[in-house]
């Protein structure tokens, strides 16, 4: 049975260690926030400008001067800290933050990845994932295996513009994860999810991987 | 001590604008936006403005107004979702867009401030982004050439100011509006509240006065919230 979007989530929690400065994404990256492993205290980072994002406020205790990097309200912790955007990247950008989850549209057997624009549509920008995929020091993406149209997405080379080149550390997909030890590494499958074999990752899988 | 604080918005802005220009603006999403000076700009008339801004602004709400009374021809942003008639202008070739990602605009702001032309940043590299830029390899690592954003007028939009322009900034509502404040040859700045020089803690200034030359305030605000999410009270 794939793993749903609960358990991608709930996966890419795992890697979390305490102590650690976090960014998560837009989609299922937001939800990892909700399965972080007991005993263990990380610091959530929005890039527009706050360290330490505590839960959704309760209602009546909105705050349009409070919010996250996808707009949505959110509350302060007791260590919170504010700065502005040009302070919020260069700690992004400077390697201070140890883990991000990205969603993508592709990644690359070579750890490129692909998440901000497809040709022919609409662009709405790449927001702050460049920055992310260039400076964090841990990338995980977290995406269904295979585009609604059953096509895979982690392939040999993207088709899509880059949001980065060489960056990826981790795939979660809803079939498998995929890790490397370094840049220059090639990808392993390191887990199936349940009832899911190595045969059918490989047949629904057009990157290289090893076993 | 000069006193920097104008009796309205329109004061404020005279004689700073003309077609053409170049504007920061702070603002992320609908947080922290100039709203009064945006109001004051469509107002004015000034035409074909390029504007460096994160967002640009949802339908008719923030630089969405600027958008609707085509005043601007060029936006630097880094992401410009949630707004159907920016989609319509840009779709149309009406409109040009400058995609920066949001860390190099909000450092090419900051550096354009600090008298810092141009940086090399890795974020972007090998993408669309770097096409046509100059690049250098630091350490065995590939890094892209950014320019630094010196603007025309930078607009702000702050919580509280002393008349020597020394200003704070609540919560997330910072943003933007410090680095575009820094690299405007001119910064003019509304504030919800105008206090008495000598009550903010000198050392929690977030822009110091030295970047500000015009304050007004702009209150009463109807802050807007884009997305709003609350969770459910615990009973005991």
């Amino acid at each position: 049975m794939p793993w749903s979007r609960n358990d991608m989530a709930a996966r890419a929690a795992r890697e979390l260690q305490d102590g650690f400065y976090v960014n998560l994404g837009i989609g299922i990256p937001t939800l990892v926030a909700n399965y972080i492993p007991a005993g263990i205290t990380v610091t959530l980072q929005s890039e527009n400008g706050m360290l330490g994002i505590g839960p959704f406020p309760y209602a009546g205790e909105e705050d349009a001067d409070l919010i996250n990097a996808g707009k949505q309200t959110i509350s302060e912790l007791p260590w919170s800290a504010y700065f502005d955007s040009a302070a919020s990247f260069a700690m992004i950008r400077g390697g201070k933050i140890d883990l991000t989850v990205l969603g993508a549209m592709e990644v690359a057997e070579n750890g490129d990845i692909a998440n901000w624009m497809i040709p022919g549509k609409m662009i709405k920008g790449m927001g702050g994932a460049m920055d992310l995929v260039a400076g964090v020091k841990k990338i995980i993406v977290v995406m269904e295996h295979c585009a609604k149209d059953g096509s895979p997405k982690f392939i040999p080379a993207c088709t899509q513009p880059l949001t980065g080149r060489n960056v990826v550390d981790m795939v979660i997909t809803d079939l498998a994860l995929f890790q490397r030890a370094d840049h220059s590494a090639p990808f392993r499958l390191v887990e199936c999810a349940p009832g899911v074999t190595a045969d059918e990752i490989r047949a629904k899988t057009t990157a290289h991987f090893v076993e | 001590m000069a006193n920097k604080i104008y009796p309205n918005v329109t004061a404020a802005l005279d004689g700073l604008l003309f077609d053409g220009m170049l504007i920061a603006s702070g603002g992320f999403g609908l947080c922290g936006v100039p709203e009064r000076l945006i109001e004051t700009i469509q107002a004015s008339g000034v035409k074909g403005l390029t504007i460096a801004s994160n967002n640009a602004g949802i339908d008719n709400e923030g630089l969405g107004k600027l958008l609707r009374s085509r005043q601007v021809k060029k936006m630097i942003s880094s992401y410009v979702g949630e707004n159907k008639e920016f989609e319509r202008q840009y779709l149309a070739g009406e409109l040009e867009v400058e995609f920066t990602p949001q860390g190099t605009l909000a450092e090419r702001m900051r550096a354009g401030g600090a008298g810092i032309p141009g940086f090399y940043t890795k974020t972007g590299v090998g993408t669309l982004v770097a096409e046509g830029k100059p690049t250098m390899v630091f350490d065995g690592e590939e890094y892209v050439l950014e320019r630094g954003i010196v603007a025309d007028l930078a607009i702000v939009k702050g919580w509280k100011a002393d008349a020597t322009g020394n200003v704070i900034f609540r919560k997330t509502a910072r943003n933007f509006n410090v680095p575009a404040a820094q690299c405007g040859k001119a910064c003019v700045v509304e504030v919800e509240e105008v206090v008495p020089t000598g009550t903010l803690d000198p050392d929690a200034i977030h822009l110091p006065g030295v970047y500000v030359q015009r304050i007004v305030v702009g209150a009463p605000y109807d802050k807007k919230i884009e997305f709003r999410t609350v969770r459910e009270r615990e009973t005991a």
